[in-house]
């Protein structure tokens, strides 16, 4: 078992090298002009500033040295600064945001971890429920409407789910209004007498003790957490289902049956805990699902978070941005597999690794 | 032939079982093709799902009718009635460039006034010309894609898998490397990368839909390779001094090719909304053009009033609905089929 956390360990370290490698590829495609705010704030104004950006940053050297230097960074003459370099925690400047990506990245990351973690709940628990709940009634009315719900949710394109809860229960009844927060709330997240302790502001509020900011936060949150597990339940519901239905048919199962539990327990204590196991596998691919959820999800809902960040850079042709969120995200895809992989060995020690 | 006759004298024999009798269909397709196509015959979901495939191949194909285009030579552009901010409702009547009227208006309406049946977006583009062209773009983009994303991922995993060793790992690990990517980030990035070159148009989300959309097909197929490898009539094959190449392409690909052909078709759906979704988000086709996801992309100016122009939503998000829908169900009847632990109990 160790031996195999330590292999799946060395394989990240290569697989964020291939990442950087793509992303660097995709990069070689813009021009010289569209690298440089890679190292550069501002576009240069006149012809002699470009040239001269062009030689000092080495935006038309051989793609290798481009790639190395856009690794570590390339040195400003005669100070000690060093202007760029991703390893050192530059992934260049927003030409549309007009900051340095990271920071765009570290404002709007907190408003999509929140969307993300708040969404989890119910994704993962109506989706196992319903799965469960599919299984047992194996072929019966209740375990067709399931399945029938599901493919729809599945079917559902992000955008037009979204925009018909909008048009119901923003435009017409005005309960759910979108964005992060209302105005009032805003202004007194960014007093200095409101603590901002983790930038997640249903944490922030409670730990300030304002259940109204809470409240309110929670409203916003809602409409966006509905798209998202709706249209992420198929997956978990039928996984759930199969390995429900492959567990009931188990010896064990039957055991539990003869020896007289009611089918209460034999669900609860005996089949359900075995059959969530392959369901954990599926916990890399959810993460993948929300991630491309959220671009959408949060650009109809004017969320302000890294997704829609995202979707407005890229409609701005702002390429330079975009790399940096696709090189984040790749980051947190490729952790959040290893963690699932490393669960797994733990979860079932039936698991043989070779 | 010879095979069948012998099947059919082992079972009577051996269990005295009563003769199976092979329908002709079974034995021209293959025993494994024809369970499928029998089960989705016999399944309502998937029954339900062609049904509206039909319609929509139908829609597609008979464009030119239902919505006659207002200039021939370029049929994808919708026609616009003017360029007021203000959407127009259905049953709306044409003011200006008003396109010929369809065979079916007099019959059906009693009118020949032509109208704009759903209504306009902001800008006074026709929803309903749309709506009926959009088919022919989603149906054109999903098989290219799917077509194309399937040719890269065969010959991935056919060359993965064929030669093994060192040159597996390698192409194994690229396709690690493309899957670290949330989907459709990447191929936001690229078609907006794409998009200076190729000029707004369907093709810089296309390519980049192709690029980052092959590694499911290539682990497939490469899978499949690895283990039809290790059966009998490949080791039969070797044994008579069969090439390797021939080995692969007449007896190994051949066989484990199917499954790989049948999640690619019903993939197609996933593909239209990927795309729809690109073009929603600004790095799709041109203004006008038609296609569902531009459609779409209207109602986000009318947020605060789309319960005043539900229509905008509503007929092509409608669309975009039932064309997916109708490619999943089918793919869930199909995955039933192969799911090995439903096998033989008639489906599930």
């Amino acid at each position: 078992m160790t031996n195999y956390i330590i292999r799946r360990l060395i394989i990240v370290p290569f697989l964020l090298m291939g990442t950087t490698v793509l992303v660097f590829v995709m990069m070689s495609f813009l021009t010289p002009a569209e690298r440089s705010s890679l190292y550069l704030r501002d576009v240069p104004r006149n012809e002699a500033a470009w040239d001269s950006a062009i030689r000092r940053y080495c935006l038309d050297c051989p793609i290798y040295v481009q790639y190395y230097r856009w690794l570590v960074g390339v040195p400003i003459g005669g100070t000690d600064e060093i202007s760029g370099g991703i390893l050192r925690g530059n992934l260049g400047y927003s030409r549309t945001a007009h900051q340095p990506v990271v920071d765009l990245i570290k404002q709007r990351f907190p408003a999509t971890l929140e969307l993300a973690l708040w969404a989890v709940i119910p994704i993962v628990g109506g989706g196992v429920w319903l799965g469960v709940l599919s299984a047992v009634n194996h072929n019966k009315p209740i375990d067709q409407v399931a399945r029938v719900f599901s493919i729809i949710g599945y079917s559902f394109p992000t955008f037009v789910f979204g925009l018909l809860v909008l048009m119901i229960f923003y435009a017409k009844l005005e309960w759910f209004p979108p964005g992060r927060i209302s105005d009032w709330a805003s202004a007194i997240i960014r007093s200095p007498s409101f603590h901002q302790y983790t930038s997640l502001i249903t944490v922030d509020s409670i730990l300030n003790l304002r259940f109204d900011i809470f409240l309110d936060a929670l409203r916003h949150l809602v409409l966006p957490i509905v798209t998202l597990s709706y249209l992420s339940w198929a997956l978990l519901l039928r996984v759930t289902r199969s390995s429900m239905l492959e567990t009931l048919r188990q010896d064990y199962v039957t055991t539990a049956r003869a020896k007289g539990l009611t089918e209460k327990a034999v669900i609860n204590k005996h089949a359900r805990p075995n059959a969530l196991i392959p369901v954990v596998t599926i916990g890399g691919a959810t993460v993948v699902g929300l991630l491309n959820g959220v671009v959408i999800t949060e650009t109809i809902f004017d969320f302000p978070g890294i997704g829609s960040a995202a979707a407005r850079a890229a409609l701005q042709l702002d390429v330079v941005s975009v790399l940096g969120f696709v090189l984040f995200t790749g980051l947190i895809l490729v952790l959040a597999n290893l963690l699932v992989d490393i669960l797994y060995v733990f979860i079932d020690p039936r698991v043989i690794l070779e | 032939m010879a095979t069948t006759t012998a099947r059919r004298d082992l079972a009577g024999t051996l269990d005295g079982l009563p003769e199976r009798t092979i329908p002709r269909l079974e034995r021209v397709l293959g025993p494994e093709i024809y369970r499928v196509l029998r089960g989705l015959a016999t399944n309502p979901l998937s029954i339900t799902g062609f049904a509206i495939m039909a319609f929509f191949v139908f829609i597609a194909v008979a464009a030119p009718l239902i919505a006659p285009p207002l200039r021939a030579s370029s049929p994808y552009t919708i026609p616009r009635d003017g360029y007021a901010a203000i959407p127009r409702a259905p049953m709306s009547t044409w003011n200006r460039r008003q396109p010929s009227e369809p065979f079916w208006l007099e019959p059906l309406t009693g009118s020949t006034e032509w109208i704009h049946p759903f209504g306009t977006t902001a800008g006074q583009w026709d929803i309903f010309y749309g709506v009926v062209w959009g088919t022919r773009t989603a149906f054109r983009v999903g098989l290219i894609i799917t077509g194309a994303t399937l040719l890269v991922g065969i010959v991935v995993g056919v060359v993965s898998s064929f030669y093994g060793g060192v040159v597996d790992n390698i192409l194994m690990r690229i396709t690690d490397v493309f899957l670290t990517f949330p989907f459709l980030m990447a191929a936001l990035v690229l078609a907006a990368i794409l998009t200076p070159m190729f000029g707004k148009s369907t093709v810089p989300a296309t390519v980049a839909m192709i690029v980052f959309g092959w590694m499911g097909f290539a682990r497939l197929i490469r899978g499949d390779i690895l283990s039809i490898k290790e059966r009998d009539y490949v080791m039969a094959a070797r044994v008579i001094g069969a090439k390797d190449r021939r080995i692969m392409f007449r007896h190994i690909l051949p066989n484990a090719i199917f499954p790989t052909l049948v999640v690619a078709s019903m993939n197609l759906g996933d593909v239209v909304i990927i795309f729809a979704a690109l073009s929603f988000l600004g790095v799709g086709v041109e203004l006008g053009y038609a296609d569902w996801g531009q459609l779409l992309s209207f109602a986000r100016d009318w947020i605060t009033a789309l319960d005043t122009y539900w229509y905008i939503v509503v007929f092509p998000g409608l669309a975009l609905l039932f064309f997916v829908l109708s490619w999943n169900l089918v793919g869930d009847a199909v995955r039933d089929i192969f799911d090995p632990r439903m096998r033989g109990r008639g489906g599930a």
